[in-house]
């Protein structure tokens, strides 16, 4: 089986198997008085720190969560209702239209049911949002509760200027939530050097559990929680930790993290080989989002696991189809619950029309990525584009 | 072989899927999603394309351990079968959208893409005899759909396989409870998928609004009520005319004319036709030599009556050895050759254009 769609989820580290089921073993709610529940809150504790330490976080700021979806509704929302609470003028969100859809539904969740107003940002051809677009939709920043932009794109990889971002808001005093989901352990993240006032990150990208991630949240932010109960995480979010999942979260962080730059090597030349050789398979074939090489602010300018490619008057339903009976796993994007296909709503935002956005696949690699994988796809991306070609788009 | 099983999350579909793997065949698991607004549908399982059918599909496919995808074909279903059957009804006629759906999607879209996609046929749970491109009819006469099926051309036969004919209804739920499937006990669909709350006046008076006509008694040409659209109407309807004639008899639609958007209406004697006049017909083999006897259905889950076919001006000309009520233009004669042992084999199929 050859297995490219790391973005979706990806292997769990054995260190971080090891560590979990280590703490699985073990008694102790961490809220506990007693011995055991010290035992318990020590190692969660420690967990934090290593977490917010490979961020560039202080501990006070990590708030565990359920994991991104769950961290971006208590970013949009609870940073909403706060920054509203206390001044009734700041209802509009700033947000960018290629966002998770944990954002944008959060959003459109808060225009439908809670009076906020949304001004989506541009969005540049490669993905980007750029800091000047960012400004013009702020404006004066008086009636805006925040912005969210992403640190980098889940399907097609562009990474933003997260910290020119970050300054952009702040001259107008608004703060800046960003889904770091994609980024963290792919390209550097630096939670404290950002100057973001919240960031979304999730273990299963990196090698950790299901279930378990963060949100960062500086300390002077204010932020209405979503669960109310025990108090935990700085009564922001209550619910007895999960104390094996943070420490396979807080492994699994500190692991991706610390190995970044080799892997990211590694990945991004493994990732250009395929791009490079389905082009040459299909040369029709057009790459999506920032150029493969591309450097902004001293980092990649893509995340170096993407390759996101459009196969004019093919659809990527087919494509995946058949390379999945092939043993080739890959994504097309978004789908809806009933698994139904929609064109990617990034590709839209980007300015592609919905025949490309149909027509695209998402090949991701991560850390048990080979080139046997990526010689298993060259060897049938050919025919199998040619197949789906002939049995065209299911529509006149 | 390799075989695409159209999945719509009902028992049937899933225990044709589950014969298809057990036969040996290289399944693979389409749910087709049909409605635009999918989220708007009931959540009950009795029509073809919520979002729980489609849950219910890929349940039993995982457990078939069977790839699954689903095919978005809202597009072309909402012109082919919706949009055709509101057109139909407009004009006056009474289209049957199951028989147009298998010819435009199921067995047209949906094979066509299939075989391009390299797959050798399609497996549906339809409970008809369907294989080696011969189509006869259930065993299970209850439930027979070979009526349904009956548009099908020789191309389309030949790729496509029903393992349900041969056993009833009760059988394909218990084979689907042998194997455990939730969906062993799920209702069975008996509404038009696309009007879930099967108040069919009601969805064409959203989509044709009111058009107002007059009710004429054919006897003695006055004008007995109003209507608010032609689209209530069925030929052969009895109930629900909202007028009273002369006298206590029943009335019966005779017909429905669109442009003056006249429904007449008359009684049982007159309500009777023996003569059947068509359009242009389909078969599924080769033309059969005409005049010949068969048997016609002339409706969905209707009795079979004996006739003599012969070439008629546009279409086929069928003469019924006894008369019938409620012949409606739209819906589709299906001919069958009557065959007590193998089931009746369908012949061909024809939209009916008038009957007399």
């Amino acid at each position: 089986m050859t297995y490219l769609d790391h973005a979706a989820t990806t292997p769990l580290l054995p260190e971080v198997l090891a560590a979990m089921t280590e703490q699985l073993g073990r008694v102790g709610n961490a809220s506990s008085l007693h011995a055991s529940g010290r035992a318990a809150r020590r190692v969660a504790e420690q967990s934090r720190e290593r977490l917010a330490e490979a961020l560039g976080a202080r501990p006070s700021e990590v708030l565990f969560t359920g994991g991104g979806t769950e961290s971006d509704n208590l970013a949009i929302k609870g940073l909403f209702w706060a920054r509203r609470g206390s001044d009734a003028q700041r209802r509009r969100l700033v947000v960018s239209p290629a966002e998770h859809h944990a954002v944008l539904d959060s959003v459109e969740w808060l225009v439908k049911h809670d009076g906020a107003d949304v001004t989506w940002l541009p969005v540049e051809p490669s993905g980007r949002i750029r800091p000047e677009a960012l400004a013009e939709a702020l404006g004066d920043g008086r009636d805006v509760a925040l912005a969210s932009v992403m640190w980098a794109n889940n399907e097609i990889g562009t990474v933003s200027d997260i910290a020119a971002l970050a300054g952009t808001a702040h001259a107008v005093g608004v703060p800046l939530h960003t889904d770091a989901v994609q980024a963290v352990g792919q390209v550097p993240v630096d939670f404290g050097a950002s100057g973001v006032d919240a960031l979304t990150m999730t273990g299963h990208k990196l090698g950790g559990p299901m279930g378990a991630g963060a949100l960062l949240l500086r300390r002077d932010a204010e932020c209405t929680p979503l669960l109310h109960g025990g108090g935990q995480e700085r009564d922001v979010r209550s619910g007895t930790l999960d104390v094996a999942a943070i420490v396979g979260l807080a492994v699994a962080t500190v692991t991706a993290v610390g190995r970044r730059e080799q892997r990211a090597a590694q990945v991004g030349a493994l990732r250009d080989r395929l791009v490079r050789g389905v082009t040459a398979e299909v040369p029709d074939a057009r790459l999506n989002g920032a150029p493969l090489d591309e450097e902004l602010a001293g980092g990649p300018g893509r995340l170096p696991g993407n390759a996101h490619l459009s196969f004019p008057g093919a659809e990527g339903d087919a494509l995946l189809m058949l390379l999945d009976a092939r043993g080739i796993e890959c994504s097309t994007g978004s789908a809806c619950s009933a698994g139904v296909a929609r064109p990617s709503h990034v590709l839209l935002a980007v300015g592609a029309d919905s025949e490309r956005a149909r027509s695209s696949l998402r090949f991701s690699l991560g850390h048990t990525s080979t080139d046997a994988d990526v010689d298993a796809v060259l060897d049938v991306i050919g025919p199998v584009v040619e197949r789906a070609r002939r049995a065209g788009l299911g529509r006149r | 072989m390799r075989v695409l099983a159209a999945m719509s999350g009902g028992v049937d579909s899933a225990v044709a899927a589950a014969l298809a793997v057990d036969a040996g065949h290289d399944v693979t698991g389409v749910h087709l999603a049909l409605s635009q607004h999918r989220q708007a549908l009931r959540s009950g399982s009795r029509g073809c394309c919520s979002v729980e059918d489609s849950h219910d599909a890929r349940r039993v496919a995982d457990e078939l351990g069977i790839p699954f995808y689903v095919w978005d074909l809202a597009e072309r279903f909402t012109e082919d079968v919706v949009d055709d059957f509101v057109a139909e009804y407009a004009a006056g006629r009474t289209p049957n959208p199951c028989l147009r759906c298998n010819e435009k999607i199921k067995f047209s879209a949906v094979l066509d893409r299939a075989l391009s996609l390299g797959f050798d046929a399609v497996v549906t749970g339809h409970h008809a005899r369907l294989a080696d491109g011969e189509l006869r009819r259930s065993v299970d006469a209850a439930k027979d759909q070979s009526y349904v099926l009956g548009v099908l051309t020789p191309e389309q036969l030949a790729a496509a396989w029903s393992p349900l004919g041969g056993m009833t209804k009760d059988r394909v739920r218990e084979i689907a409870a042998e194997r455990g499937f939730g969906v062993a006990t799920k209702p069975d669909s008996h509404d038009i998928c696309f009007i879930p709350d099967g108040d069919t006046r009601g969805f064409l008076a959203r989509r044709l609004g009111s058009l107002p006509g007059p009710v004429v008694d054919a006897t003695t040409g006055a004008t007995v009520g109003e209507h608010d659209g032609t689209y209530g109407f069925t030929v052969g309807q009895r109930k629900g005319l909202g007028v009273t004639a002369g006298d206590s008899r029943p009335r019966y639609v005779l017909g429905i004319e669109p442009v003056s958007r006249t429904v007449t209406i008359g009684t049982a004697d007159l309500a009777v036709v023996d003569e059947v006049r068509t359009g242009v017909p389909t078969w599924t083999g080769a033309a059969p030599a005409l005049p010949g006897r068969f048997e016609v259905q002339l409706r969905a889950h209707g009795t079979p009556v004996a006739c003599e076919v012969s070439t008629g001006d546009d279409g086929l000309r069928i003469a019924l050895a006894e008369p019938q009520r409620g012949v409606a233009p739209g819906q589709s004669a299906v001919l069958y050759e009557p065959d007590a042992a193998r089931g009746d084999r369908v012949v061909g199929q024809a939209p009916v254009a008038d009957a007399r």
